[in-house]
């Protein structure tokens, strides 16, 4: 299955427990219009190695009925890989030591800086999801509202934003999910949607998989179908996938 | 400063698409604080076919001004600029609230009704001499625009085009500035017939007692 590709694995490692500090990168390099991307801290992270990438296997069909275990099979046997998805990953900015030491963090916002980068992000999930009769978007706060409406406009979708406590006006409803520590709200218009609706997720990234499992669940309390939940990144340790319970998962680049 | 509305200019006169966008957009009485008449683009977002219209004038307006960056403010901004940049081939940027961006950053300090608030960049991510559209959803007092056009122009160098927003009022009780960028807006704000409410997301509007703006 997934191999991890790094040397020193201990430095790679996501975690949210504290790990032994590497040394913070210079200021990280964004990439220049002519150049490629420099890689901040190229002597323990090759960048070629730096972000193992696959594909998930498209199912012929996306069915309403469970299908993340055989997504899974699916996903180990898979290893083609789209010539998008090594840019997409490239571009994609690794800040360690944020938001806390020991954390490597993901940060997509090199990869929105990329034009092509980022329209083949997009297009990738609206050829997914094109012509699945999904009727509703759903974008987690705050860079799920960056990819979900690009995605919703393409197929025809409505755009939902799920967002933190007491920012949406109106009359919302809440769900709670846990933090490392304590727990948070997320919150969704009543009546943007329906019963019937057939839902994407998106959001940049899933780690432990709690705020989408949040989303699942308000999603599902009005009767709504959560089709699938996509994200551009996974951190495939931290297990979110399994949280999702039956809702598939589709990511773009795993970062182990 | 220069504010322009879509309505008032050539081609987008008595365009129906703007009548169905300004009727798209929901008023919330009373939030976050009595007084206040939210306008709510959320329903805006809720109806394909007006979301993408906004989405389409936007681009049909920058799409030959040689734009290179467009820059959304956090969160709503999000929903909007990175529509408009992908279809007119510019980066998006991000421009956030304190702490979120990772890395090194700018900011750019701006007036509250009580107090100040922080508006972040990332360093690197604009160049020196780009020309860079601003997008929001909405316009009040122009704070925010003003900080966004402080951190793109002064602090890096570049060319802000415009500020683009969904909403925006056509006049402003007491001063603003925007540092002298035009400002472009597709629609006002909505208010109940009354008028029972002075201020739009914290700018006062009302100066009449009759109708002070209606969708047009």
């Amino acid at each position: 299955m997934m191999q991890r590709a790094f040397v020193f694995s201990s430095s790679n490692s996501i975690s949210l427990q504290l790990s032994t500090p590497i040394t913070p990168p210079v200021n990280a390099v964004f990439p220049e219009r002519n150049r490629g991307w420099i890689a901040p801290y190229s002597p323990l992270q090759p960048p070629e190695l730096r972000l193992r990438n696959y594909q998930r296997a498209l199912p012929p069909v996306l069915c309403s009925g469970s299908d993340s275990v055989t997504n899974q099979q699916q996903m180990a046997s898979q290893d083609e890989r789209d010539p998008r998805i090594s840019k997409i990953s490239s571009v994609i900015r690794v800040i360690p030591d944020f938001p806390k030491p020991g954390i490597l963090f993901q940060d997509i916002t090199t990869l929105l800086l990329d034009i092509k980068a980022f329209r083949d992000t997009i297009d990738l999930f609206v050829e997914r999801y094109r012509g699945k009769d999904i009727s509703v978007v759903a974008g987690i706060e705050a860079r799920g509202f960056i990819f979900g409406p690009p995605i919703a406009l393409a197929i025809g979708a409505k755009f939902v934003p799920m967002r933190k406590p007491n920012k949406l006006p109106g009359e919302v409803i809440s769900e709670e999910y846990s933090l490392e520590y304590g727990t948070d709200k997320m919150e969704m218009h009543v009546g943007a949607v329906q019963a019937g609706d057939r839902a994407l997720i998106i959001d940049d990234l899933v780690a432990t998989g709690g705020t989408l499992s949040a989303a699942i669940r308000l999603l599902e309390r009005v009767g709504v179908h959560v089709v699938e939940c996509a994200c551009v990144i996974e951190l495939p340790e931290l297990k979110g996938r399994e949280r999702l319970g039956d809702t598939p998962l589709f990511v773009l680049v795993s970062s182990a | 400063m220069e504010k322009m509305f879509a309505g008032d200019q050539n081609g987008l006169q008595g365009d129906p698409r703007l009548k169905a966008i300004s009727e798209a957009i929901r008023v919330v009485p009373h939030f976050p604080k009595p007084g206040i008449m939210f306008q709510d683009i959320t329903t805006l977002l809720l109806d394909h076919k007006c979301f993408k219209d906004t989405v389409d004038i936007f681009v049909d307006r920058y799409r030959d001004m040689a734009i290179s960056v467009v820059a959304g403010v956090e969160a709503r901004g999000f929903m909007f600029g990175p529509s408009v940049a992908l279809a007119i081939g510019a980066k998006f940027v991000p421009l956030r609230k304190p702490r979120k961006l990772p890395g090194e950053v700018i900011s750019e300090a701006y007036v509250l009704e009580y107090g100040t608030d922080c508006l972040e960049m990332h360093v690197g991510a604009v160049q020196p001499g780009e020309r860079a559209l601003v997008i929001d959803d909405l316009v009040a007092t122009g704070g925010t625009l003003s900080a966004a056009i402080r951190l793109l122009v002064e602090r890096v160098g570049a060319e802000v085009v415009e500020c683009a927003c969904v909403v925006g009022l056509r006049e402003v009780k007491g001063q603003h500035r925007l540092n002298g960028k035009p400002l472009y807006i597709l629609v006002e704000p909505r208010q109940q017939t009354n008028c029972s409410a002075p201020s739009v997301n914290g700018v006062e509007t009302c100066r009449r007692d009759d109708v002070y703006l209606s969708a047009t």
